[in-house]
């Protein structure tokens, strides 16, 4: 039997291995964010974006597909409503990110530490935590999301500062960064899942459609990925509502 | 200014908002496949809707950025990490860029 004494020192030393643990398999992921949130920064701020403001967008959204429409939205003027729906739908998938970790989360987590862990909650981070074999632990999941959380800040900020330095047709060659990382994320999802192929077919396809076919000019870049992203998600839900999601 | 502020305050709050709502609140699991598999699709979808078409008005010239979608297609295809895949297309499109102003 353990004396109280013991046990206290025992579930620190655990805790603290599971910190260590969920950092050590969160360094590539934040290694991975900084030319992502690099990018970010430097267009945010060439968008004419105050460099503390883009900083902050980094430090409070920590997300790379919402943050960036937003940030597109706000440079372009568009109103509050549109900026926040925007940002809000494609922030949606989070809703089920998180609510699958709540399955997988050991009992007995207190709410203020559920609220804690849930703000690092990304793409990636989801991912591993999803993918390790025992139920995660407050530590495991905080020490995942502090160095991507670091690496998105300072990627952002790095970015933002050099934004001026750097020579036109370079900045000009960022601009494709972000899509082509979308693009390396979308492919082999797409190549594994014919639901995921054609959800992502018809969304490009609306997207194109609403750019294109004059009727539909007044419709602003927000307002299309929306709409765009509600046809095509129901109609996969539709045709394929039984293909498993549990590798999301 | 202030409505830059407003923006940003927003958006981080519809950010975190669906983070902690079902991580806080929800204890048993979605029953309802249609919404379950609407939501498995968002990221899909909204990522199509945000590469296409824009990526081609995402560089100077609308060349350049036709063979970095080429590019960056191709590589993610063969499943090259997302940091290669966004360095080589960059790369590709800087030089396209400077054969393009030379021409």
């Amino acid at each position: 039997m353990l004396t109280k004494q013991e046990k206290v020192l025992h579930s620190k030393h655990t805790a603290f291995h599971d910190f260590l643990d969920g950092s050590k398999q969160s360094l590539p992921i934040a290694l991975g964010y900084f030319p992502v949130s690099f990018t970010f920064g430097l267009m945010a701020v060439k968008g004419g974006i105050p460099v503390w403001i883009v900083v902050l967008i980094s430090m409070t959204n920590l997300t790379s597909a919402g943050q960036f429409a937003g940030t597109n939205l706000i440079i372009a003027g568009a109103g509050l409503a549109e900026i926040t729906i925007t940002t809000f739908v494609i922030n949606i998938r989070y809703m089920l990110m998180s609510l699958s970790l709540s399955q997988k989360i050991v009992e007995g987590i207190p709410g203020y530490k559920r609220w804690l862990m849930s703000f690092g909650i990304t793409d990636e981070t989801f991912t591993v935590a999803a993918m390790q074999k025992k139920d995660i632990t407050f530590s495991f999941m905080t020490g995942l999301e502090v160095l991507p959380y670091i690496g998105w800040a300072a990627g952002t900020a790095a970015g933002a500062l050099v934004c001026t330095i750097l020579p036109e047709s370079l900045q000009n060659s960022m601009g494709i960064a972000l899509y082509a990382m979308f693009i390396a994320l979308v492919i082999p999802a797409a190549k594994r899942s014919k639901a995921a192929l054609i959800v992502a077919g018809c969304a490009i396809f609306i997207s194109s459609i609403i750019k294109w076919v004059p009727v539909f000019s007044v419709v602003s870049g927000g307002w299309r990925i929306i709409i765009a992203t509600f046809i095509a998600c129901t109609i996969g839900a539709k045709f394929f509502p039984m293909e498993d999601t549990a590798n999301e | 200014m202030n409505d830059t502020l407003i923006a940003v305050l927003l958006m981080a709050l519809v950010t975190y908002f669906p983070r902690v709502l079902p991580m806080a609140v929800f204890k048993n699991k979605i029953k309802s496949r249609f919404i379950t598999a609407f939501l498995a699709y968002v990221p899909y979808a909204v990522l199509g809707a945000m590469i296409f078409p824009d990526i081609l008005m995402s560089t100077g010239h609308l060349l350049s950025a036709v063979i970095g979608l080429g590019v960056a297609v191709i590589l993610a295809y063969f499943e090259k990490s997302l940091l290669k895949v966004a360095v080589c297309a960059i790369t590709v499109v800087y030089v396209c860029e400077i054969i393009i102003s030379r021409v």
